[in-house]
């Protein structure tokens, strides 16, 4: 009886997965004779007779503009000076630059989504693939121009907003504490303690040892500042949505801290282990280069893992969602959306996943850097 | 063209990270069903390992995401 049921529910699975996978394929080859015959150059003569074949196709391809998915993504996981909020309405942000005349200050709204050229105190600005460029007397950009761009950017602004409520919620819990001393806890506070508690015992006290206090308020700043950011990337409307933790000069800044950290608090036999190694001395010129690539490539494989890890998160995503505007059709949208909230759901655990990889590594290099020796 | 050739590196990265991470969750597994109660232990080491083997991974499609930029 209940091995029949499974049986059942097992062979209603398979015919449900069969017949969205033929939907998918028949609207698949349909589509691809469709772009096949947008491809088909206008002009030559050759094409003239494939044009008249394919007429309707081509009137319908050349009327809209092609769907670019790559450039969209891109557009999407990048950064910003505007942070677009929905159709064609978007919130300008202040650009600040520092330029050879000095400092400059004034909204991205002047640009025009890129359409005009700002004039400002010092020079002529023009917003080029979201980077602002110094425009020349020539009407052309000035490449030679000295411009450092230190403007609130879409993940500036949304890095932000994180720390605004990671403050909020940690001034809180921090006040709850100090009024309920030796009382249970209550309300947000019992939802953060865990984690606090999860971060001290299973992350700082086995790896770094009876020293671990110390180190505590660093490894719950980076657990929560990559947690609170990952998951508010994952929010698609407006406070979230950046994507602030794929950004590589946020990790390289993040992972710069954990190497400082590491490096100030080793003592002498970590500094013995990396050029005084209990090897042969004619190993020596081997040992110490790499051992010194070490110190460097620790920090910049935590740099790379968690850039890359939540910005493929965020491609896929989005690929996902292209599905729809690449085969232009609604039929796609149910199996494109499931994908996406499966997606969103995996990303979730990535997004925690993370935090912890990153406190984790740092907790064991710093482990390794103040261990005594035995 | 350089699109193709960089999803295939990207696919190619990914093929040994499969195998690597597949084996350390796979002897994971066996590990904890030979002994349950250094559960908690062996899914820390197992966790550190994976990490590591996809950091590598994470290089080539990283690699790969850069260098699709057809000029």
């Amino acid at each position: 009886m209940d091995c029949n049921q499974v049986l059942v529910s097992k062979v209603k699975k398979v015919i449900v997965v069969f017949t969205l996978l033929i939907a998918f394929l028949s609207i698949k080859i349909d589509t691809f004779a469709q772009a096949d015959s947008a491809v088909v150059p206008v002009d030559s003569a050759v094409a003239k007779t494939a044009e008249e074949v394919s007429g309707e196709h081509a009137a319908v391809a050349h009327g809209k503009e092609k769907f670019e998915p790559t450039k969209v993504i891109m557009e999407h996981i990048a950064d910003s000076h505007m942070w677009h909020l929905w159709g064609h309405t978007s919130l300008p942000l202040p650009v600040i630059l520092y330029t050879n005349g000095g400092l400059e200050v004034f909204s991205s709204a002047h640009f025009h989504h890129g359409e005009e050229d700002y004039q400002g105190k010092y020079n002529k600005y023009r917003l080029e693939e979201d980077h602002v460029k110094v425009v020349g007397a020539d009407g052309k950009i000035d490449e030679e121009a000295s411009v450092l761009d230190f403007s609130i950017t879409k993940n500036v602004a949304a890095m932000f907003v994180a720390i605004f409520v990671i403050l909020i919620v940690f001034i809180s819990v921090a006040g709850a504490y100090k009024r309920r001393v030796g009382k249970s806890p209550k309300g947000l506070q019992s939802f953060i303690e865990p984690i606090i508690i999860f971060v001290r015992d299973d992350i700082a006290k086995p790896n770094i040892g009876h020293k671990y206090a110390k180190f505590m308020p660093y490894l719950l700043t980076t657990f929560f500042f990559i947690l609170f950011n990952n998951i508010f990337g994952l929010i698609p409307i407006f406070p979230g949505g950046a994507n602030v933790t794929g950004n590589i000069a946020l990790t390289f800044v993040m992972a710069l801290g954990t190497m400082i950290i590491v490096n100030i608090n080793g003592n002498k036999y970590y500094w013995k282990h990396i050029f005084k190694p209990d090897v042969p001395f004619w190993l020596y010129p081997i040992m110490i280069p790499v051992e010194l690539i070490g110190i460097i490539s620790k920090p910049f494989a935590l740099m790379i893992r968690l850039f890359a890890n939540i910005t493929a998160g965020h491609i896929i995503v989005l690929s996902l969602i292209s599905l729809i505007f690449i085969f232009e059709t609604l039929a796609i949208a149910p199996v494109s959306v499931a994908f996406v909230l499966f997606m969103d759901v995996l990303e979730l655990l990535v997004a925690f996943l993370q935090a912890f990889i990153f406190t984790l590594l740092t907790a064991l290099f710093i482990g390794m850097a103040v261990e005594e020796h035995h | 063209m350089v699109g193709s050739i960089a999803a295939i590196g990207a696919g190619l990265a990914v093929i040994g990270a499969g195998i690597g991470i597949g084996q350390v969750g796979g002897k994971a597994m066996e590990g904890i069903a030979r002994q349950p109660e250094a559960a908690s232990k062996i899914q820390t080491a197992m966790i550190i390992a994976a990490a590591l083997i996809e950091g590598a991974a994470l290089f080539g499609v990283v690699v790969a995401l850069l260098g699709n930029n057809p000029q």
